[in-house]
């Protein structure tokens, strides 16, 4: 029987029926469902990792053991576990282990656009790259079969619309587990210089057998049609390509590292004009120059930047688009992501809003701070960076003979990640920022997954859980102190104390997700009589608050939606005029 | 048969995925292809949400383009407008009347417009307007506003009433039946 289910949920739903035994990752848009679903399904064993090298190391381990592992990332988590998977390709394994990665094109979730493809590249290893949730499902089985037959890791990427979309699966027959044996093999899997020089050579000849593969393998597919257009794809833009040119000749790539030459050529030979339609990065296009294949539609008619549609294919092979549409209907109003009314995150950047002071940030919920009208985060650049980059910021002020503190603020999920080890340099290099840990204990922006802080973990049941205050202090941190953002005056004054206080300094807050935790409180309201429609609750961007109707040369007054109010207060103690209070009735 | 496409608006934590979820599951049940999409991620923290569902006897991408949806379905009146350009010539445009502020308007920055509904009718020929959240209330539960929204197209669609009904019976808990299938029947009958 068919469902309907996502390229994440596929992916999982495979992992379980293709005899996997350990899956482990971490967290990230689009990524993020894939271990959900194999927590939900309930078959096998996964956890989520502190980030995403430790994932990634954890599968290693697993796949040694003789275990079909999986690891799960989002394409920025590649280059945390970058370090890990560039000599795992020189170990190579023992059960097969697929480390899943998935692209952002157009960066609907992520801080920057990269192109995983880079990476199987980089590190030698195959790639496959599903066109839908099928293709997801069956790529995870011969993934397995690849990464044992050949003794490599293999990487299955795919991008946001085949992670997040839905489509029809079969399901095929269940494969038996089978747990391999832990075997002592030293030339294998001890990576010291005369062992990875030899493994280095095997490197290179097993790429060279993967290509053999590549050319015969029915994972790369050929449609002829019409050969006055000959299209060279993969993944999600095989569908765009579909819509936009049905009766076009088509290679279709599901391996897409390394590439069959043979089959290339030979598709190339035969079709009048070849165009390579890819998104992001011109990884075959320039391959297939460097063949010495001509490629006339390529990357100079389609764009390195965003997503790939019918209408780009189209007007990149000279065509004027099949749908006229209306224009967009213009200046409305956006309609940006903000924190959750009642969220702990709205007191913190009310008040550091307020005392202008420059903020460190990281990545996570609390990044909204920095969109108007609270405006509070002045750097956002990768997982952790708000402690290490708070810490080079005052080293620079220092010197410049700059008073003023950098403030960094992180979650407790990013500190997990990567954010402790910068903080460890701020203590042992004599720094001298404030950082603000926001612990609502849990991995907020990508749905509320579980972490160590959290003391649950991703299959159900209690775990151990981080003190962090404890941590923050054997890490080398005198000055360790606990906020409550929802207060602001006592907020307030915490951070001015740190800004004053010279050294590193740290705030924690452990105020939960009101969302993951489904916090409840008792709904605010306004005294009209007393509202004089100053506006000074609005600058919390809290989207219960509203401006009323007024008339005709009075100042609309404040009102607050019951429906969405969640009684954090954080307007009650920014009205100066004492308008707001718990609602009645 | 050609593809039939569906565009979902809202806002953040309305149930427009549920909504997808439902109107996917029925033209499965029809014996259908269909590949459903949205952007989620940042979709809790009440920001715009949209999200596909293409319908056909062979769905090849999962993004509708503008120009080219036969029904926008919008939870709020603002999205509507934002993405009636999806609409085909003659597209059909059911939309909740019930407003909510982006956080733009909340906090001051922006103003929401007063005459949202008469650009939806200057954009749309063929836009009806309902009130979807008292019709979820009298039908016991303001969240199914979602049941609401797909009931109003309920007719509109290549595919019978009876097997929507079906699937949403079949995804709701206990005593969510009851309410969602009388949201279901109250938006049929309001659009």
């Amino acid at each position: 029987m068919k469902k309907i289910i996502s390229g994440n949920e596929a992916i999982a739903l495979s992992f379980g029926d293709s005899g996997g035994v350990f899956a482990s990752g971490y967290p990230g848009t689009p990524s993020t469902e894939t271990l959900e679903e194999v927590a939900r399904l309930g078959e096998v064993y996964c956890e989520w990792a502190p980030n995403e090298k430790v994932g990634l190391e954890s599968a290693i381990g697993a796949s040694i053991a003789g275990g079909r592992s999986l690891a799960t990332m989002k394409h920025v988590g590649v280059n945390v576990a970058a370090d890990a998977l560039m000599t795992l390709t020189y170990t190579g394994v023992n059960a097969g282990l697929i480390l899943m990665v998935a692209d952002d094109p157009g960066m609907h979730s992520s801080q920057n656009e990269q192109d995983s493809r880079n990476y199987a590249k980089f590190a030698k290893v195959p790639m496959l790259d599903p066109a839908d949730s099928q293709e997801a499902y069956d790529f995870v089985r011969v993934g397995f079969e690849i990464s044992e037959q050949f003794d490599t890791p293999l990487m299955l990427r795919t991008t946001t619309r085949i992670s997040h979309a839905k489509g029809c699966v079969e399901q095929k027959e269940k494969i038996p587990v089978k747990v391999g044996e832990l075997v002592k093999n030293v030339p294998k899997y001890v990576m010291l210089p005369n062992f990875g020089k030899l493994k280095h050579v095997e490197v290179e000849a097993r790429l060279l057998k993967l290509q053999e593969y590549a050319e015969t393998t029915p994972l790369n597919r050929v449609e002829m049609g019409d050969t006055e257009l000959g299209i060279i794809t993969s993944g999600v833009s095989y569908q765009h390509v579909k819509e936009a040119y049905p009766n076009a000749s088509i290679l279709k790539l599901g391996l897409v590292h390394p590439l069959p030459e043979k089959k290339i050529r030979e598709f190339a030979g035969r079709v009048k004009r070849c165009m390579v339609v890819e998104e992001m990065d011109a990884i075959f296009e320039e391959q297939i120059r460097a063949m010495g294949i001509r490629v006339d539609i390529g990357k100079d008619k389609i764009s390195y930047c965003g997503e790939v549609n019918a209408d780009i294919i189209r007007s990149a092979a000279g065509e004027a688009p099949a749908t006229v549409s209306l224009a967009p209907v213009e200046n409305l109003p956006q309609r940006p992501p903000t924190f959750c009314p009642g969220c702990a995150h709205r007191g913190l950047f009310s008040i550091l809003s307020k005392l202008k002071v420059f903020v460190s940030g990281d990545i996570g919920c609390y990044t909204l701070g920095a969109l108007p009208p609270l405006s509070a985060m002045h750097s956002v650049i990768d997982m952790g960076a708000s402690i290490s980059a708070a810490h080079g910021m005052a080293k620079v002020n220092e010197i410049a003979g700059r008073t003023e503190k950098p403030v960094a603020v992180i979650g407790d999920s990013t500190f997990f990640h990567s954010g402790i080890t910068g903080l460890l340099s701020m203590a042992y290099n004599d720094g001298n920022a404030l950082v603000i840990i926001m612990d609502n204990r849990t991995t907020g922006m990508t749905g509320g997954q579980e972490n160590p802080g959290s003391g649950q973990v991703l299959q159900g049941g209690s775990s151990k859980q981080v003190d962090i205050a404890a941590l923050v202090k054997v890490l080398g941190i005198e000055n360790v102190a606990e906020i409550n953002t929802y207060n602001l005056a006592e907020t307030e004054a915490a951070i001015k104390k740190g800004m004053e206080t010279p050294g590193p300094y740290v705030l924690i807050d452990k105020n939960p997700c009101i969302l993951r935790y489904r916090v409840k409180k008792p709904v605010m309201g306004v005294d009209q009589d007393k509202c004089t429609g100053c506006r000074a609750c609005l600058k919390a961007a809290c989207v219960a608050l509203g401006l009323g109707s007024a008339p005709e040369g009075e100042k609309p007054k404040v009102q607050i939606d019951p429906n969405i109010c969640n009684g954090c207060g954080v307007c009650t103690q920014l009205c100066k005029f004492d308008a707001m209070s718990v609602a009645k009735g | 048969m050609s593809v039939f496409n569906i565009v979902i608006a809202g806002v953040g934590g309305q149930g427009v995925l549920m909504a997808s979820k439902v109107l996917a599951e029925s033209a499965l049940a029809c014996g259908m292809d269909v590949k459903q999409n949205e952007v989620h991620g940042m979709a809790q923290r009440g920001g715009s949400v949209i999200s596909f569902v293409r319908i056909g006897e062979q769905v090849y991408s999962p993004v509708v383009m503008p120009g080219t949806a036969d029904i926008l379905i919008s939870f709020e009146p603002l999205e509507a407008l934002r993405y009636v350009h999806y609409l085909k010539p003659g597209g059909m445009l059911v939309y909740n009347k019930v407003t909510i502020n982006p956080s733009t308007v909340a906090s001051g920055l922006a103003t929401y417009p007063r005459d949202v509904e008469e650009q939806i009718t200057r954009a749309c020929s063929n836009a009806h307007g309902i009130e979807a959240l008292s019709i979820a209330q009298k039908a016991g539960n303001a969240k199914a506003v979602n049941m609401v929204m797909v009931g109003s197209v309920m007719k509109n669609l290549p595919i019978d009433s009876l097997v929507v009904e079906g699937v949403v019976k079949s995804l709701s808990k206990d005593k969510g039946v009851d309410v969602n299938l009388k949201a279901l029947s109250g938006g049929a009958a309001a659009a």
